[in-house]
């Protein structure tokens, strides 16, 4: 059943990528989408029988590189992690393949695409069964495969294309970091599989070792390298660029890989690794300030971007940044919660703007939409759902989860729990600020869209809207459900021996000790931010406007995102390829094949027409030559003898 | 009982090659046509030949094994004497796989001098199975040499417009090399009276004369890799050669010199490889980048292929030099793995060359548009190239860093780089030949790739998909090899340890 569970993805992406032109494009969609939803069953059943029953069990499929001590297995690994992570991805997968067969009803390639997106199902069920981290590693980049081959999924594009790279070199970026640190894994421990080191980590924990010269604490640098990995794939600061550009693939691509589940992948490493991170407290602090600085500066950009697509991004950017810190600061359980309850509000919101996406004729600018309500009011409802579950209104599941993570920064005893609450606290604001932005900018005020437009708006077909209601449950129930489950006891009692928490658990804490001034104080923020979307855009129009005139720089600064695309073009970018040209004309067309080959040709000439002049005829030249030969000779001698 | 096969493996395409000499037919058509079913067949009975060898392998010696022995020179003590271990057999068996290959792939596109064209490739595969045979250095320098000829030959016949520059440039550097290598032969040989193998790997040349033997061999295998900055002649004998001469080139010529670092440098010289390893380590890194940040920039696709063989030969330097079995296994997979892909990838550029008559990178794109299976199958062996785990490109890349981390971590981060520029410039390039619009007007009659081109293309998707997630089979036959290999240098390392203590 386990195996099932992987394989049955990879049966479909088999069928559609090599066998579509014969099964055709009515069926393909069809045969993947049965199977997933097999999948996301069988994935349920496991998450009960592992995470109420307890039966974390290992399936070994056969070695895979075996050199020296060098062992690695393909093998199927359930545990209560991994049983999360299986219901979120297969059930968000199951979702958005029904979804994508009204979706992508009018493209003549749907059996690439299912092909492509069933392909990314199993690369991401590789990697959260892993037991290993080299399987885990070729989950990690087959999913950042899949993501550039469904970003750019539309090749006529130009800037879908440009994406595409970005999204796979950015992420490589991240994956040098990862690969270092499991080759800094095996020096140390002599072995790649998760339980051997970590069991061996108490051990190792506090020693140092030799690293690029510099003598540093294994732990820490091992976790630090191994983070760098996870800032690609989660879109953290620095290598967050990629993610907004990332929009340009389709839009359930977008829900299921850049928002619900390639992008946790980040997250889930790290708290697969707690075993290791808690022995590295400094390693932490600096995952508690990542992801607090990305959670607040994502949000902060959300609120400026027109693009509904990308304020999503922004916004998924920012979330992930809350699981980060809520790691940083121990709450593993947490992050997993958050990670489950936003695949779905998040996957909610991106299908839903799909299907506005899809009923205006493919635009995406907000600027020209508004007064969408009444065409499309299941639509509508679905995106209040999210919206309200994503800025964590009471009862909602995302009020839940992102509470308990801003309450355990609060009063966890990191030195980073200040700097993580406070902005956490400040993303609240901002992320009901831009949900309620995208509300009121897409469905109400009087339309931006010209007349024959309006008229053609649609609701999206049944196909699209009836798979979303598992979605817009999850978003709805959630948390309230779950949060016992996940989070009760310190979530020591689900999670067993799949998470590692060290010293004082601060969810249990989180519990019971939060003040009410601060459960108080995010309520009364969620609705501030509410509110100012409202007087802004729905009351005093004028008013954003004057607030960016006003602060015209800050403005720049946000709408052009704190400028990390222009910096990197400027750092790396363009000096890459000065230096390649550079070093091409100049050093291997001029200095080594005109010292090489082309030098000793014209040489070759030079010298046998010096040579010609050699042949003077003059006793004493010849008599000269030989004494400097018997000199030349003679000194070698002797300096071989003696030297 | 089984001490002839080798010789079959190595002499039958010869025999072949006599055989198309004596076709003889008025109408030309025909002649060239039973040239090429004659040359396809001889190599396809030689594959059959090697994968029977490997299949009766024993993995567990490391020892010879299929080892023939006669005497050949008596009077120098210069013997006929060939046999195969775990570093040796799957070069063997990479020159027989691509063959057939490079003989299916210039079917329709070598229509002059086709008899020829075939002798010389067969006369090329009898020599590079011989290469990697030969036990005695005489034998194998002249093995080694006389490959030179056909290769040179190739590039100079069916080449491309600058084909005589290239050709010389070619001779020109290797011809350096060999004479360095020469040099050495003879020193060995008037030092410890055998020109055997094994019986110089035993030997225990003195540390000092070590040094200056591994400088001239290392000339010789370093113009091979080729290393930085001995890899100029590369790009321009790729661009100048017909796609299967790129194929042979890239497949199994830039091999041999890995395979006589193995073979000779390591067990032979093992106190000078140890010395030497800081100059390889530079030297790879320096070539990783630097071809890399080139690659980038190039406007010609087999230019920009080149140079990232450039940059994987230097994992494969890098790997073999750590010393260790991780390190080496993984550097010898790589030269397999690179084999097949650097290969596989000149294919696909000479697919699309016989169509368009052009290598600019510039006047293709869009291609997907027309050729839907063309761009799946460049896919697989760009993705291949840039080390995506599950293909065969990642178990060899990743020994080899796994191998060099535990020697030195600023080289394993240096090389770990590479898998970040190569993505770059990979992408780089499918994204402009393949993906856009179809803008160019000769390009929206294009023609799929056919029947033939898919039995060679299927083969080789394969190997690399089986390479990625089972390699089992290959490197199981190495282990016993390398472990005895990883044991001749070990003393070496322990005391150059000991001296820096």
């Amino acid at each position: 059943m386990h195996a099932a569970i992987v394989f049955l993805p990879l049966v479909g992406a088999i069928a559609a990528g090599l066998f579509g032109r014969w099964i055709g494009d009515k069926w393909a969609p069809i045969i993947n989408s049965v199977l997933l939803i097999a999948s996301a069953i069988l994935s349920w059943i496991v998450f009960f029988d592992v995470g109420v029953e307890g039966h974390v069990r290992t399936v070994y499929l056969m070695n895979w590189i075996d050199v020296g001590a060098f062992e690695v297995n393909w093998s199927i690994m359930v545990d209560q992690v991994t049983a999360v992570m299986l219901v979120v991805v297969t059930t968000v997968s199951a979702v958005v393949h029904v979804y994508s067969i009204g979706y992508m009803s009018h493209d003549p390639h749907r059996p690439r695409f299912f092909a492509y997106l069933s392909l990314f199902t199993f690369a991401m069920l590789m990697l959260v069964t892993a037991d290993n981290f080299v399987q885990m590693f070729f989950g990690w980049e087959g999913v950042g495969v899949c993501s550039y081959l469904l970003i750019g999924f539309w090749y006529k594009r130009p800037s879908a294309n440009a994406a595409a790279i970005k999204a796979f070199v950015v992420n490589r970026v991240g994956d040098f970091g990862f690969a270092l640190g499991i080759m800094g894994v095996f020096m140390v421990f002599k072995a790649v599989s998760f339980e051997a080191v970590f069991d061996a980590t108490p051990d190792v924990a506090g020693q140092s070792f030799n690293f690029l010269g510099m003598n540093l604490d294994i732990m820490t640098t091992l976790c630090l390298l191994l983070f760098v990995g996870a800032m690609g794939k989660s879109a953290q600061m620095p290598l967050h660029t990629w993610l907004p550009d990332a929009m340009e693939g389709p839009t359930p691509v977008s829900a299921l890989i850049h928002a619900a589940t390639m992008v946790t992948a980040g997250v889930f490493m790290v708290v697969r690794l707690s075993p290791m991170f808690e022995y590295a407290p400094d390693a932490l602090m600096v995952v508690a300030f990542i992801g607090a600085t990305t959670c607040f500066f994502a949000a902060t950009v959300g609120i400026c971007q027109n693009d509904i697509k990308r304020v999503i991004a922004y916004s998924t950017c920012s979330q992930l940044g809350y699981m980060f810190f809520a790691c940083g600061v121990g709450a593993y359980p947490v992050a997993i919660f958050h990670l489950f309850t936003h695949a779905f509000f998040k996957a909610l919101l991106f299908l839903g703007s799909g299907a506005v996406i899809h009923g205006v004729q493919d635009e995406q600018d907000m600027r020209r939409m508004g007064g969408l309500w009444k065409k499309m009011p299941i639509t509508y409802a679905y995106m209040w759902i999210g919206s309200l579950a994503l800025a964590g209104v009471p009862i909602f599941a995302g009020y839940w989860s992102k509470d308990l993570i801003i309450e355990s920064a609060f009063v966890s005893s990191s030195p980073m729990g200040g700097y993580a609450f406070w902005l956490g606290v400040g993303a609240a604001f901002l992320t009901a600020l831009y949900s309620w932005r995208l509300i009121f900018m897409t469905f109400h005020g009087r339309t931006r869209m010209s007349e024959h437009d309006f008229d053609h708006v649609h609701e999206a077909p049944k196909v699209m809207w009836m798979p979303l209601l598992v979605l817009a449950a999850g978003a709805v129930g959630g948390g309230i459900l779950f949060v016992n489950l996940f989070t009760g006891h310190g979530g020591h009692e689900f999670f067993g021996h799949s998470i590692l928490m060290l010293g004082e658990n601060v969810i249990e804490l989180a519990h019971e000790e939060t003040p009410f001034w601060v459960k108080a104080m995010v309520l009364v923020i969620v609705a501030a931010g509410i509110a100012t979307a409202y007087v802004c855009y729905m009351w005093k129009h004028q008013l954003p406007g004057l607030i960016a005139s006003m602060f015209r720089p800050v403005y720049k600064f946000l709408l052009n995102k704190w400028y990390f695309d222009e910096l990197y073009d400027w750092i790396f970018v363009r000096p890459a390829m000065r230096l390649g040209k550079g070093l091409w004309k100049a050093v291997d067309v001029s200095v080594i094949d005109g010292l090489g080959p082309d030098g000793v040709a014209s040489a070759t000439l030079d010298i046998a027409r010096r040579a010609k002049a050699l042949q003077s005829g003059y006793l004493y030249h010849y008599a000269f030559a030989m004494l400097i030969g018997v000199a030349v000779i003679v000194s070698w001698f002797l300096f071989r003898v003696w030297g | 009982m089984t001490d002839w096969l080798l010789s079959l493996a190595i002499f039958l395409p010869l025999v072949g090659a006599v055989f198309i000499i004596t076709i003889r037919n008025e109408d030309k058509a025909v002649v060239a046509n039973n040239a090429r079913l004659t040359a396809l067949w001889c190599s396809l009975i030689v594959l059959v030949i090697v994968i029977a060898i490997w299949v009766m392998f024993d993995p567990s010696t490391a020892e010879f094994q299929f080892v023939e022995r006669r005497a050949w020179i008596p009077a120098y003590g210069i013997q006929y004497y060939i046999g195969i271990d775990g570093i040796s057999l799957f070069l063997v068996v990479l020159s027989a796989v691509l063959t057939p290959v490079c003989i299916l792939c210039s079917w329709e596109a070598i229509q002059h001098r086709v008899k020829e064209y075939m002798i010389a490739f067969l006369v090329m595969e009898g020599l590079m199975i011989g290469v990697f045979c030969a036990l005695d250095f005489v034998l194998f320098y002249l093995f080694f040499e006389a490959m030179l000829i056909p290769m040179f030959l190739i590039i100079g016949v069916w080449g491309g417009q600058r084909r005589i520059y290239s050709a010389f440039k070619f001779f020109l550097y290797t011809l350096v090399g060999s004479v360095l290598l020469l040099v050495a032969m003879l020193t060995m040989y008037f030092t410890a009276g055998t020109t055997s193998i094994p019986e110089l790997m035993d030997y225990g040349f003195p540390v000092e004369m070590q040094r200056w033997l591994w400088l001239a061999m290392f000339a010789s295998f370093a113009v091979k890799v080729p290393m930085w900055p001995f890899h100029t002649w590369l790009p321009d004998a790729h661009v100048e050669a017909p796609t299967a001469g790129s194929v042979i080139l890239a497949g199994v010529l830039l091999k041999m010199g890995g395979y006589g670092f193995l073979r000779f440098s390591l067990p032979m010289l093992p106190d000078a490889t140890v010395y030497f390893t800081p100059l390889i380590y530079t030297l790879s890194i320096i070539a990783i980048i630097y071809t890399s940040l080139v690659a980038l920039v190039q406007e010609d696709m087999k230019k920009l292929i080149a140079y990232s063989s450039v940059a994987h030969m230097g994992f494969v330097t890098l790997g073999v030099f750590a010393l260790n079995q991780q390190g080496i296994e993984g550097g010898i997979y790589t030269m397999l793995s690179h084999g097949i892909v650097s290969a596989a990838l000149f294919l696909c550029v000479g697919v699309v060359y016989d169509r368009i008559h052009t290598r600019l990178i510039a006047r293709y794109g869009g291609l997907v548009n027309r050729m839907p299976v063309y761009a799946f199958i460049f896919m697989v062996f760009m993705l291949a190239s840039v080390g995506l785990p599950g293909t065969s490109g990642f178990v060899g890349e990743f020994l080899v860093f796994i191998g060099l981390f535990q020697d030195n971590t600023w080289v394993a981060f240096l090389a770990t780089t590479g898998i970040i520029l190569g993505a770059t410039y990979m992408l780089w390039l499918y994204r402009r030949v393949v993906f856009g619009e179809l803008v160019h007007e000769d390009l929206k009659s294009i023609l799929d790739v056919n029947r033939r081109e898919l039995a060679y293309f299927v083969p080789l998707i394969l190997i690399v998909l089986i390479m990625g997630v089972w390699p089992d089979p290959f490197l199981n036959v190495m282990h016993a090899s390398v472990e005895n290999l990883v044991a001749q240098v070990q003393p070496a390392i322990d005391m150059a340890h000991a001296a820096g203590n």
